[in-house]
């Protein structure tokens, strides 16, 4: 089976700040939390059925991180695409990267996401990209429960439990972290993770105009502004739990919250 | 802070603290509480090539010498000094094999230990025979190919747990410790059977317990060195091991720092935090002042011993007796920051102080480790005048 695993490198929490209206990140980073999920979920299949796992992502050389981590852990290949014109891509034209790398890719049985990167918190580009492909899509999943050549079943996380699905392969999921406990990597794996080449693609390799990218999205960001700071909070003075819940009641009713 | 590590020895490093961070802190009070035997991460430690980071290449080890050893026990140590010794008392089951094993001996455990499949322990100890080493009773007599082991270890670290021992007994009582020879006990031998598990002040997560020989026969083949080359194993190894109680005692004096400084810049008093009164923050350097002096000792002189030097025997004194000091001090001050929060098993601050003190004890008294700095002292002195 051959599987593509998709991830990104994201900024650290605490690393991000607001300034001349854009986002601005600074420090190495790291992988997407989510994305281990889909990466270790990714090797687990291939220890079950045999076959490779390519990890993918779009971004500049920073991005290798994130490869390197995944190479670490024991995904067998890394491809990255880049060229400076897929800057400022939205997750339409980022969706449209991904599919027409995993087309050039070729035969890939299986597209395995993260349900959601960190940073934008979009949980789009997975559909996006079935979309794309024309493959089915089983996102949220939180347990394959069979795979083998041509089908997959697995349980779909809903809020208030899951649905079984049923689908043919080539598909495209997305996880959540319900479905395992990412293994940490080996010191061997992690040096021979530093050392493994990282196949760069640019949008001529994958057959993409630039007319489809960038800054030629269909969406842009235009400002980007930190959330008002919350206001401070109220606390109620009284001398009984009876006084105090009045006094609760009557605030709200004064809020129109009941 | 750059302390001249190869890329290998940072990437132990980080992989280690990873795996403290992620698998241990969740679990360590746990542990602590329940005083079990952490075999779960033993295999994350080995998982990851780390268990056996200090045993050469041609055993299944990553061959990164004794620097890999502190560098783990460090990190880990940081987290949990308890949970630590899975690896740091494996350690010191290990080492005799390692400098003293013949090829037949080294390949038949050494493997099977830096995948964790084995744990090692050393039995070196006795009732009557602890700073005074020399004073072991335990008996080892010939019998043919044989020898016959009577006698009692106390205090062994991994006793239950471990698969593989390396003791030290007497071959001829009249001769005293200069019969002293080191046996290869396999668990299972027949005589060779366990005493009670200790409960402990501290280090909770690590068995300490006897082993009981009574008329357990070995074969000639399980002696490791030469018959009569029982302290020398001793001595030598704990050359080697002394540096990983430093670096046991320098992770969690670092472990302790790291949660002072957070605490002090949360903890409001006086409208403040804790952080910006100078009584705190004298505390709070000496601290630091005290674990980063300590630190560099120790990675210097394990570089010394991976670079082969011999002789280390005061270095390495020098360096077990001023970390575990300073961990002492460090883990007390660090309660004393935390205040009425410290000395509470909420936080993790208190399990640090009682695991400190057994490092200013085990491996030799620091009583001891001043005399052997002062003999080797003097030694060195009357050399050098000749």
């Amino acid at each position: 089976m051959k599987i593509v695993v998709c991830v990104k490198r994201v900024p650290e929490i605490d690393q991000i700040k607001v300034a001349n209206d854009r986002i601005e990140a600074s420090g190495a980073g790291m992988t997407n939390p989510f994305d281990m999920y889909a990466i270790e979920e990714a090797i687990r299949i291939k220890e079950k059925t045999s076959g490779e796992v390519i990890a993918l992502t779009v971004g500049s050389e920073d991005s290798d991180l994130a490869l390197r981590e995944a190479l670490s852990i024991g995904v067998d290949s890394a491809v990255r695409v880049w060229q400076d014109d897929i800057k400022e891509s939205d997750i339409l034209a980022t969706a449209g990267i991904l599919s027409a790398a995993i087309e050039k890719i070729g035969d890939v049985d299986l597209a395995i996401f993260g349900k959601q990167a960190v940073d934008d918190d979009a949980s789009s580009v997975s559909g996006a990209v079935g979309g794309f492909l024309g493959f089915p899509q089983v996102l949220f999943v939180k347990k394959i429960r069979e795979i083998d050549e041509g089908k997959l079943v697995a349980e779909r996380a809903t809020e208030d439990g899951f649905d079984i699905v049923e689908t043919s392969l080539p598909a495209v999921i997305s996880v959540v972290k319900e479905i395992n406990e990412p293994r940490l990597p080996s010191l061997k794996g992690k040096m021979k993770a530093k050392k493994a080449p990282i196949e760069v693609l640019g949008l001529a390799d994958i057959g993409l105009e630039t007319t489809a990218v960038g800054a030629a999205s269909p969406s842009r960001q235009i400002k980007a502004e930190e959330p008002p700071p919350r206001p401070a909070g109220e606390i109620l003075q009284g001398s009984s739990p009876e006084e105090l819940a009045d006094a609760l009641i009557a605030k709200l009713k004064e809020e129109k919250l009941i | 802070m750059d302390y001249f590590l190869t890329e290998t020895q940072q990437e132990i490093r980080d992989l280690a603290y990873r795996i403290a961070e992620e698998k241990i802190k969740p679990v360590r009070a746990e542990y602590d509480e329940k005083g079990t035997f952490p075999w779960d991460i033993a295999r994350v430690l080995s998982d990851s090539d780390l268990f056996g980071s200090y045993i050469p290449e041609e055993y299944g080890g990553l061959g990164e010498g004794l620097f890999s050893g502190i560098l783990v026990t460090e990190q880990l140590a940081r987290i949990c000094s308890g949970i630590a010794l899975v690896f740091e008392g494996t350690l010191l089951g290990t080492y005799p094999l390692i400098l003293f094993g013949n090829e037949e001996q080294k390949e038949k455990y050494l493997p099977r230990i830096a995948n964790a499949e084995i744990i090692s322990a050393f039995g070196m100890t006795e009732s009557g025979a602890g700073s005074d080493a020399t004073g072991i009773k335990s008996t080892a007599t010939k019998d043919g190919d044989h020898y016959i082991l009577n006698g009692t270890k106390q205090w062994i670290t991994n006793a239950v747990e471990a698969e593989v021992y390396t003791v030290v007994c007497l071959t001829d009582k009249e001769r005293g410790i200069r019969s002293a020879t080191a046996f290869i006990v396999e668990r299972g031998t027949p005589g060779f059977g366990f005493g009670k598990k200790e409960n402990k002040m501290g280090i909770r997560a690590s068995s300490t317990a006897e082993l009981v020989f009574e008329d357990c026969r070995v074969h000639k083949s399980a002696i490791l060195g030469k018959v009569g080359q029982g302290l020398r194993v001793a001595m030598d190894t704990f050359d080697m091991t002394r540096p990983v109680v430093a670096a046991q005692a320098i992770g969690l004096a670092q472990g302790a720092l790291d949660e002072a400084v957070t605490y002090s810049q949360q903890r409001v008093q006086f409208g403040s935090k804790i952080a910006s009164f100078q009584s705190i923050q004298t505390m709070l350097a000496d601290m630091a002042m005290k674990i980063e002096s300590s630190r560099l000792l120790l990675y210097h002189l394990c570089r010394l011993a991976d670079r082969g030097d011999k002789d280390l025997t005061k270095l390495s004194a020098i360096a077990k007796l001023i970390s575990s000091d300073m961990a002492m001090q460090v883990t007390v001050d660090a309660v004393q920051i935390f205040g009425g929060y410290g000395y509470m098993r909420d936080y993790p601050i208190e399990k640090m102080l009682r695991d400190a003190k057994i490092t200013q004890i085990y491996e030799g008294t620091n009583q001891i480790q001043r005399l052997i700095i002062a003999n080797e002292l003097i030694r060195e002195y009357n050399r050098s005048k000749r």
